[in-house]
């Protein structure tokens, strides 16, 4: 027996020697191992590279955060839970139920103190102390704020657990609540990775963990803490009707000639102009192009954005953020007759001339003062 | 969706109907083939048991019962391995602490085995039939691609940027593929289980009247569905009583909830239309309030809902694909457990997982239907998907109805001027895991504990079992509570 081992283990994992043993234990007892397999079970630990331990704690939720990962393909929800990291605790997936399951989570807390990744999905009540939502006798809010101060990083998946989400749409009778905002108030410093979406792409949520496993950090964030990677852009930035819009061509009615046609869903209200999000980057499902909302022909909701999903109504106007092009560009189709196609042609044929002569200006103007200023 | 077109009785384009019955039945597959092997399997099955096992005897025995491509002894190796090394990992996971070495686990370990194969190859059949709810839904879970009205996708098979003849065809083969698992894996992998553990065909009962919907409707106007639905009484067949439209007066009139035992202000039995939602915790009383769930009834009963009482009533029905497979099923039950085993052990914990996997099948051909019904129908030239609703100045009232995997789903809007007055959903957990109702009858979940025998008290896997044969949609609690009322252990049913 490796006593040393275990002792550097124990160490590292930042729990005492008995209290690894005893981990190791619990897992072989559970596993209906004989007396002594806890031991074998640690010294296999000890020569075993790790998986990053994972715990899931779910609040006011519809598991469609969790049912999104089963839909992935790269990797895999076996190759991940299997190979990848150690999925310690899950409500909907772990095999024990009740007790058993409380204890396995508390083990692995325990075990792994600091060195856990934390995942929360669901909004988190608030009102009333928190009595909307309770596992094992404790509340939802409470969980959070005990388990927040133990793990390495936590990843707030789907809106919900990133701001709110439908649960804290109006008139929000629960204070639904997301995770960043209970644990800033609460003075709590971990930090958070919110990963907005109902339910947020599953890739976002897996590029994010294995960011962390993989580079031994935390991906780019922007100010609301959502990875670059994944919410760097606004939807209309890369979406495959962006053309249709600029060129004013739209659909105004679901099955209409124009949306037959694949025509910008701006006027039947799509938030892609004020969503960030990469969805028409990476699309669901692994089904080739065209499978996401305004792909198959629905507007955008805008559920990744705070203030917009769940808040604006489906189908009113968006608010644009983004220069639209200006009226001196021309028309990509001229639906007017000559005369107008021969006017956009000199507009166009002047606006090339001026860009050419400021060139020319600053280039001299670069010349004469020895900056280079172009 | 459906509450509000029955409350502006509009019709809805048979596309449109075909593209969300596709949705539907695709949908209804994937859950069926996640709960029975991810959700509720490792309740019978033991997988570190599978580590014992010879994997040439369990390709053996897979071999023996169908026609699967995918019980080679290779394999069975494979899967072992894979197994082994994880185990030797010492981090177990969303498994740790499992119920394994149960007293209540009866399974050779060569059947551990041929189960944990399966176990990991649904994860892949799961994934593929998704695929046809991402294509026609925009993404999964949470479809984006339903109006009132109809549907937002473009049909036009002459462009790009719509549902054409690739889209279509991608949905066809992925529908093609999962056949095999579903009939050759699933369906027998749950007779061999329903087989082995025959003595659960007595345990689990509970309520006996049964609800469900018709769905797949065929019209414009919800008249003709393609899967019946009604009600039976008592588990008896003779009772059945169809839904015929979404406008019936039968089921419109025969709901009603009751708070007495519910976390509301007051206590009332309502109809939908005139509910109010007030919270008002009080904690447990365990002859007073005790739950968030309010209780449904039908007709003043209470009624179980779900694969059971569906599989049930379309086979009253005369459903001539539930009844082929209900007989197959019975038939590899009675060949593996060597004893005649008959309908009347549907009404059972074992029942509900074997109509789960009937129904499953019958949805998976209903894909097919639906896909053959939705490009006959663009072939005749019609690519109408959607009619624009128009709300009308007064109040009006529907009711939208649908089976959903966990039975009949029902949501009842008030619409004064064309805003939500009033908007009650009675959903199928609500049925099963409903508390006592106004008459103090206890719910579905509540019936179908008494009796359980318990192996280990400590560690009561076998209500688990029952529990999660209702497939919960919910993180629900179980409390048990013993005789003196001292609360002895609370599971979590997930």
């Amino acid at each position: 027996m490796k006593i040393k081992d275990i002792a550097s283990v124990s160490k590292q994992l930042g729990v005492s020697r008995r209290e690894f043993l005893k981990y190791c234990s619990i897992v072989a007892a559970g596993m209906g191992l004989p007396l002594g397999a806890g031991e074998q079970i640690a010294e296999a630990v000890t020569s075993a590279a790790r998986r990053p331990p994972v715990i899931w704690l779910s609040a006011q939720e519809c598991t469609g955060c969790s049912e999104s990962l089963l839909r992935a393909t790269h990797p895999t929800f076996e190759h991940l839970i299997l190979d990848l990291i150690s999925l310690d605790y899950h409500e909907t997936l772990s095999t024990p139920s009740g007790h058993q399951a409380e204890a396995a989570r508390a083990a692995s807390i325990k075990a792994n103190k600091g060195e856990f990744i934390l995942v929360v999905d669901g909004a988190i009540p608030v009102k009333d102390n928190g009595i909307y939502c309770m596992i094992a006798g404790k509340t939802a809010l409470d969980i959070l704020k005990e388990t927040a101060k133990e793990c390495k990083a936590i990843i707030a998946m789907g809106s919900c657990s990133s701001w709110g989400g439908v649960p804290s749409a109006d008139p929000n009778p629960t204070g639904a609540t997301g995770v960043q905002k209970i644990l800033t108030d609460a003075g709590i410093k971990t930090p958070v990775v919110t990963i907005p979406g109902c339910p947020p792409n599953p890739y976002n949520f897996l590029s994010t963990v294995l960011y962390f496993v993989t580079f031994k950090k935390l991906p780019e964030l922007d100010d609301l803490a959502r990875p670059k990677f994944a919410y760097g852009r606004l939807i209309h930035e890369n979406c495959e009707r962006r053309p249709h819009f600029d060129a004013g061509r739209f659909a105004t009615e679901f099955g209409d000639e124009n949306h037959r046609k694949g025509y910008c869903l701006y006027k039947l209200g799509c938030k892609g102009p004020e969503t960030h999000a990469n969805c028409p980057s990476i699309l669901f499902g692994d089904t080739g192009a065209g499978t996401w909302p305004v792909g198959t022909g629905h507007p955008c909701f805008g559920c990744t954005e705070k203030g917009i999903g769940f808040h604006k109504p489906l189908f009113s106007r968006a608010s644009l953020h983004m220069v639209t092009p200006p009226d001196t560009y021309p028309h990509v189709v001229e639906h007017q007759g000559k005369s107008a196609l021969a006017g956009i042609a000199v507009a166009a044929a002047a606006a090339g001339a001026a860009y050419v002569a400021v060139d020319k200006v600053a280039k001299k103007l670069g010349d004469d003062d020895g900056k280079g200023k172009k | 969706m459906r509450s509000v077109e029955n409350a502006l009785q509009l019709e809805i384009p048979l596309n449109a109907q075909y593209i969300r019955n596709l949705i539907m039945a695709a949908h209804g597959v994937h859950d069926h083939i996640v709960h029975f092997y991810h959700l509720a399997a490792l309740d019978w099955v033991d997988i570190v048991s599978a580590l014992k096992a010879d994997p040439k005897k369990a390709s053996a025995l897979g071999e023996s019962l169908s026609n699967w491509d995918q019980n080679s002894a290779k394999h069975m190796k494979e899967v072992q391995d894979r197994l082994g090394t994880f185990v030797k990992s010492g981090q177990l996971g969303i498994y740790a602490n499992g119920y394994w070495g149960h007293p209540a686990m009866k399974l050779p370990p060569e059947v551990n085995l041929l189960a944990a194969a399966h176990y990991l190859q649904a994860l892949h059949y799961q994934r593929r039939i998704n695929m046809v709810v991402s294509i026609l839904g925009s993404k999964t879970p949470n479809i984006q691609n339903l109006a009132v009205g109809g549907v937002a996708n473009a049909i036009n098979p002459d462009n790009q940027s719509a549902l054409n003849m690739e889209r279509l065809y991608y949905i066809k083969t992925l529908i093609d593929e999962v056949q095999s698992f579903v009939r050759n894996a699933m369906l027998v992998d749950v007779a061999a289980v329903a087989a082995l553990y025959a003595d659960w065909t007595g345990h689990g009962k509970g309520v006996t009247n049964y609800l469900s919907a018709p769905d797949m409707p065929m019209d414009t106007k919800g008249t003709a569905f393609a899967l019946p639905g009604g009600y039976i009484e008592n588990g008896d067949f003779a009772t059945f009583k169809p839904i015929k439209s979404f406008n019936d007066e039968y089921f419109k009139n025969g709901v009603k909830e009751s708070i007495k035992h519910s976390w509301y202000k007051g206590d009332w039995n309502k109809h939908p239309f005139e509910e109010t939602t007030d919270p008002n915790h009080t904690g447990m009383q365990y002859d007073g309030k005790y739950s968030w769930v309010k209780a449904p009834t039908f007709n003043g009963k209470p009624a179980q809902v779900g694969p059971l009482a569906n599989v049930l009533c379309m086979y009253a029905a005369g459903h001539a694909g539930t009844k082929k497979y209900v007989t197959d099923m019975l038939n590899t039950i009675s060949a593996v457990a060597k004893t005649k085993v008959g309908p009347a052990a549907l009404h059972s914990t074992i029942g509900r997982i074997g109509a789960r996997a009937v129904r499953c099948a019958v949805l998976l051909d209903e894909c097919t239907n639906q896909w053959n019904a939705l490009v006959a129908n663009i072939g005749k030239g019609d690519v109408k998907t959607f009619n624009a609703p128009k709300f009308p100045s007064g109040e009006i009232r529907g009711v939208g109805f649908h089976e959903a995997p966990r039975g009949i789903l029902s949501h009842w809007a008030v619409i004064d001027g064309g805003k939500i007055k009033n908007y009650q959903c009675v959903v199928p957990s609500t049925w099963n895991a409903a508390p006592r109702n106004g008459s103090d009858q206890p719910g579905p979940y509540e019936a179908s504990l008494v009796g359980t025998p318990l192996a280990d008290p400590e560690k009561p896997l076998e209500v688990l079992r029952t529990v999660h044969s209702f497939d919960p949609c919910l993180a629900c609690a179980v409390h048990l509570v013993d005789a003196k009322g001292r609360d002895i252990i609370t599971v979590k049913a997930l």
